[in-house]
């Protein structure tokens, strides 16, 4: 009873000037709270003069790009149905073969690769720096590399995608050996299994599961890469797709786009099946 | 040695042995239909794809090769002029390193930005209407499933070719992939805050702003960061249809067999997305644990 007379007494001005120090924040914070935004929007405007952007280019564009949209309804197969189909058929093939290729040679580099199956040291690092260089190039430059190598055409294509993802593979299934359990290892070695024996029976039955897991979302991407990959030859339905945006023909643009839409959630869907049946079967 | 293990029943035991051969023998079944499945799968896509092994055999010395030839030849004694040969153009291959940076900054604060605007109206507890996430879920995943590379194609007939069409590709592919990061991020906010505003009349703009921007706060910026990293990759590339940057070199270097120019445009965009790698990183990390206390 008291005390709530007293609080209802007391000035809350100063109060709040007693407390001051409580309610501000330090000048760290108040200096960071404006200096991040002013440095992220000095880099944006900054950004812009050095690369020549101009406002002026972005109004006739969009005019442009409506233009295009416009031209693209409705979307029609400009009687190619059959070669977009086949075109379709080629991305899915550069796609399941090269994730397959990809998948069989990053298994032995990542075993090369984790920390307790390594032989040895010198060749670990060695085979860590060889999955970082090629990870660190793009799947369309292997492409090209590709192209100039075997030629135009899809088979450029698979070991395009074959190569880039072995990079990425390698480096994630050598990550999953490493985080198995020795023991299984261990008790087949113990009980007079060789070494090869205590990997085959005792490291795979673990890491099989996420690997398969790995490869199944790798196939999903790499259906979405391979889509692409025609722009620069290396086969499959993105040389159709440039062709078509080259000669303007935006209605067959929509139409190869609205293919690859449903080819990649088809490819998703089932991929994600595919995925929990692995998962459920090793988990009862 | 002499204490063998106690001896089952024949019975329970020939019982015990023919569940095991009927469970390996189903194992081993479904095992070999896999792999038949597998093997015709190869050989459609094999078909498909026109893989002949004969031409990988018959090539694979023009692989080792082009390796080889695109090593630069440097020799010790003088080191400084093959140098200068390899690196003829240096500071024209930096300057469009560097314009390949600025159109990967660009893009990632454009796709922010949108994301940053549009994550709210998608997100499950705080959408104020079920039909407007509908739409910008389905706008995020069309931005997302859609290559860059064919945003980049249909922006360079329509801007032109430059710079503003690889932002504004990279840009929109970066609004879809970074719309889901922020959206689940959002869904995943302590729902007492939000409860908070409402409770004393706030609107959605003051839900967003005072209850849920600052627990997803440093989220946002560390995703934003990891998108930056993936977009100087990209930006990279663009360049192969004319929109910006290094690739439009790189192209040309592997097209027209400039042997030598190939390793060293590659090296220069290995080294930079390294240092850049290295650099968000480290402010990711700094981010982390401001996570954990907010």
């Amino acid at each position: 009873m008291n005390a709530r007379y007293a609080v209802l007494t007391v000035d809350p001005a100063a109060v709040l000037a007693q407390h001051r120090s409580l309610l501000t924040k330090p000048w760290q914070q108040r200096a960071a709270a404006i200096g991040w935004p002013a440095v992220i929007a000095g880099l944006f405007v900054f950004s812009i003069w050095w690369l020549g952007i101009s406002f002026g280019q972005i109004g006739p564009g969009l005019a442009a790009l409506f233009k295009f949209i416009g031209l693209m309804f409705p979307p029609s197969t400009g009687g190619h149905l059959q070669l977009f189909l086949k075109a379709m058929g080629e991305t899915l093939s550069i796609a399941f073969l090269g994730t397959l290729m990809a998948s069989g040679l990053a298994t032995p580099l990542a075993m090369l690769a984790a920390k307790n199956t390594s032989p040895n040291g010198m060749l670990r690092f060695l085979v860590r720096r060889l999955l970082d260089v090629i990870r660190g190039i793009d799947t369309l430059i292997w492409a090209l590399v590709f192209v100039g190598v075997v030629g135009l055409g899809p088979f450029a294509g698979v070991l395009a995608i074959a190569v880039s993802d072995t990079g990425a593979l390698g480096k994630l299934f050598s990550e999953a050996i490493e985080a198995t359990r020795s023991r299984e290892r261990e008790t087949i070695v113990a009980s007079g299994g060789t070494g090869l024996m205590g990997v085959r029976f005792g490291l795979m039955p673990q890491v099989l599961p996420i690997i398969a897991g790995q490869v199944l979302y790798f196939f999903e991407s790499n259906t979405r890469s391979a889509t692409i990959i025609g722009i620069v030859g290396a086969g499959g339905i993105g040389l159709q797709l440039s062709e078509q945006i080259r000669t303007y023909d935006f209605d067959q643009v929509a139409f190869i786009v609205l293919l690859i839409l449903v080819a990649v959630a088809t490819i998703d869907w089932i991929s994600a099946k595919l995925r929990l049946a692995i998962i459920g079967r090793r988990q009862p | 040695m002499s204490t063998g293990l106690p001896a089952l029943p024949e019975r329970r035991l020939s019982q015990l042995l023919a569940n095991y051969r009927r469970d390996l023998a189903r194992q081993r079944f479904w095992s070999l239909a896999m792999l038949a499945a597998v093997v015709v799968l190869v050989a459609l896509a094999g078909r498909g794809a026109e893989v002949e092994p004969g031409k990988l055999l018959h090539h694979l010395s023009g692989l080792t090769s082009y390796f080889g030839r695109i090593m630069p030849t440097l020799r010790a004694d003088h080191l400084t002029g093959d140098l200068a040969e390899w690196y003829w153009n240096f500071f024209g291959w930096l300057k469009l390193l560097f314009d390949t940076v600025l159109i990967a900054y660009l893009a990632t604060f454009a796709g922010m930005a949108c994301a940053g605007t549009l994550a709210w109206l998608a997100a499950a507890n705080l959408a104020p209407s079920g039909a407007v996430r509908w739409v910008v879920k389905r706008l995020l995943e069309f931005c997302r499933t859609v290559p860059d590379l064919v945003f980049a194609l249909l922006f360079v007939g329509a801007f032109g070719l430059g710079p503003l069409a690889g932002v504004l590709a990279i840009g929109i592919h970066s609004f879809g992939t970074l719309g889901k990061l922020f959206v689940e991020a959002i869904e995943n906010i302590d729902m007492n805050p939000v409860e908070g505003v409402r409770s004393v009349g706030g609107r959605f703009v003051d839900v967003v702003r005072f209850a849920a921007l600052p627990q997803v706060l440093p989220n946002l910026a560390s995703y934003s960061l990891l998108r930056f990293e993936i977009n100087v990759r990209a930006s990279s590339i663009v360049g192969f249809v004319g929109a910006g940057g290094i690739g439009q070199d790189l192209f040309v270097a592997i097209r027209k067999f400039y042997y030598t120019d190939v390793s060293a445009i590659l090296l220069m965009i290995i080294v930079t997305v390294s240092i850049i790698d290295v650099f968000t990183e480290r402010i990711r990390h700094r981010l982390a644990p401001v996570e954990s206390v907010g």
